[in-house]
């Protein structure tokens, strides 16, 4: 692997090699005092962030640090970005300043792509962290790990996902790469809150979440997008909420062993009910503790290889 | 991993041990175990025998049953994967990572006994001490290989040899396990594309 810049096009035998990584990376690491693997020493990682990020960012750094790469952080403020630097100029002054693997989240979509073509003769890795909305590559494979690890296998499992979509990289990367490993993805959502190209997907549309509770295997809701809402989406908040949020009743309404994931930030209350959110049944901790093992072996099947003749 | 293809059959390869030699071998070392670790005395230290992963991990378990068959002693067993530890992770391919599985003691105090199929360059050793030393404190560590097969690039030595095979490096010593391969044996072959 090269770059990792979407899961639509990344084939399932990579996929399940970077799944299978990571499942061995928590085992290892598992209740040691040391949690650190002299893996990637050496190589170092530069995070770009442009747009804000909690575990994203937190757990791209840890994923490095654990692996013994050197990780450096560089967000649009306080950076020369903030002087009107480019982005093909940035990204080519970390190359230079030694960057092994550039992780880069952008509120354009394609940003990830268009640097990977720029850096392609330096050789320098390009993770994408969420490019406008396309791509989240790590947090759909983070999620897939999760239910793994709930569910088993994810062969003919099937998994809602509910909210929206229109606005969420996180559904368009799940859908992809859910469906390459096997699962059946129905996409719950106000007609509103789908993209037109959700008919070229290898999906099912419902608008009745009530409708597929009892059939599936786990639900994954989305954020309510608010910043890349420019318009009328849905008449009220209140009213998304009882048709689309995931309540206490709904919860109850779902097969005895279905998850429920989160990729966060969360609104309590708005999409998901508070209680919901904490219950065993969510699986939302541990899809943040299982994003560093993914990242970590991300990063692995990135740069612990000879290099590739491009 | 196309350079040691331990898995196919060449009619070039020589038998150095056969299936009985591996069983008599196992058993011999399994002795010197209890004998070196004084194993069953009052103020024996706790052993644990540690495969490293693919064939060191099946020898471990068949070098522990032996010994609880010859001593009365159950030793804890484990497997290392020593993958994250190479020094030649960027000479090759990406390698999948194998299995890690510490006994639930741990290794801390305890003599712990690496366990692998064939020494060679002494490398492999190399990154389990690595791979050890971040899984926790054992009170010693010894290391049994069925085969020598000599090469040191490290100062790097067993403590127990089921058998010492002076070879060229142009020659490959392939060991077969039935857990891994279906049959028990020692080849020498030729290697393939010489270094």
């Amino acid at each position: 692997m090269r770059h990792l810049l979407a899961t639509e096009g990344l084939d399932a035998d990579t996929a399940t090699a970077v799944l299978d990584t990571a499942e061995e990376l928590k085992r290892t690491l598992l209740g040691r005092e040391v949690r650190k693997l002299p893996t990637l020493r050496g190589r170092t990682v530069i995070t770009m962030f442009y747009e804000a990020s909690t575990r994203t960012r937190v757990s791209f750094e840890i994923a490095g640090k654990w692996m013994s790469a050197d990780v450096v952080n560089v967000s649009s403020t306080g950076s020369s970005v903030g002087k009107g630097e480019s982005l093909r100029d940035t990204a080519l002054t970390l190359a230079a300043a030694g960057a092994d693997c550039v992780i880069v989240r952008h509120p354009a979509s394609g940003a990830a792509h268009r640097l990977a073509g720029w850096l392609a003769e330096v050789g320098t890795s390009v993770v994408n962290a969420g490019d406008g909305m396309h791509e989240h590559p790590t947090q759909a494979l983070l999620d897939a790990a999760t239910l793994r690890e709930r569910l088993g296998s994810l062969a003919g499992r099937r998994i809602a996902i509910v909210g929206d979509v229109l606005h969420s990289r996180v559904a368009r990367s799940n859908v992809h790469l859910l469906t390459t490993l096997g699962a059946d993805v129905v996409l719950v959502a106000p007609p509103t809150l789908l993209p037109a190209q959700v008919r070229r997907w290898p999906v099912t549309v419902s608008h009745t979440f009530d409708a597929e509770l009892p059939s599936v295997d786990a639900v994954m809701m989305l954020r309510v997008q608010a910043e890349r809402m420019h318009g009328g989406f849905f008449p009220s908040t209140r009213e998304y909420s009882i048709a689309y949020g995931l309540s206490e009743a709904r919860l109850a309404a779902l097969p005895e062993h279905a998850v429920v994931l989160h990729p966060g930030p969360m609104l309590r209350g708005m999409e998901i009910a508070s209680s919901v959110a904490d219950s065993p049944r969510a699986a939302i901790t541990q899809q943040v503790a299982n994003g560093v093992h993914v990242r970590m072996a991300v990063l692995y099947h990135l740069l612990a290889h000879e290099e590739e003749v491009a | 991993m196309a350079p040691r293809n331990r898995g196919a059959a060449d009619p070039a390869e020589r038998e150095l041990l056969s299936a009985g030699d591996v069983a008599r071998t196992v058993a011999r070392m399994a002795h010197q175990v209890i004998e070196r670790t004084t194993l069953g005395s009052a103020d024996a230290p706790p052993v644990v025998l540690l495969g490293i992963h693919t064939r060191g991990a099946p020898l471990a378990l068949r070098l522990a049953s032996r010994i609880a068959e010859f001593s009365g002693v159950e030793v804890a067993t484990g497997v290392l994967d020593i993958t994250l530890y190479r020094d030649d992770l960027r000479h090759r391919p990406t390698r999948p990572l194998g299995t890690t599985e510490l006994p639930p003691a741990g290794v801390d105090d305890q003599l712990v006994i690496l366990v692998d199929d064939v020494l060679f360059s002494g490398r492999t050793i190399r990154a389990a001490l690595d791979a050890l030393r971040d899984a926790g404190r054992p009170r010693a560590v010894q290391l049994a290989v069925l085969v020598d097969r000599g090469h040191r690039e490290l100062p790097i030595r067993a403590d127990y040899v089921g058998k010492n095979v002076p070879t060229s490096l142009s020659e490959e010593v392939h060991v077969k396990l039935a857990e891994t391969d279906g049959r028990d044996a020692v080849l020498l072959g030729r290697t393939e594309d010489p270094a």
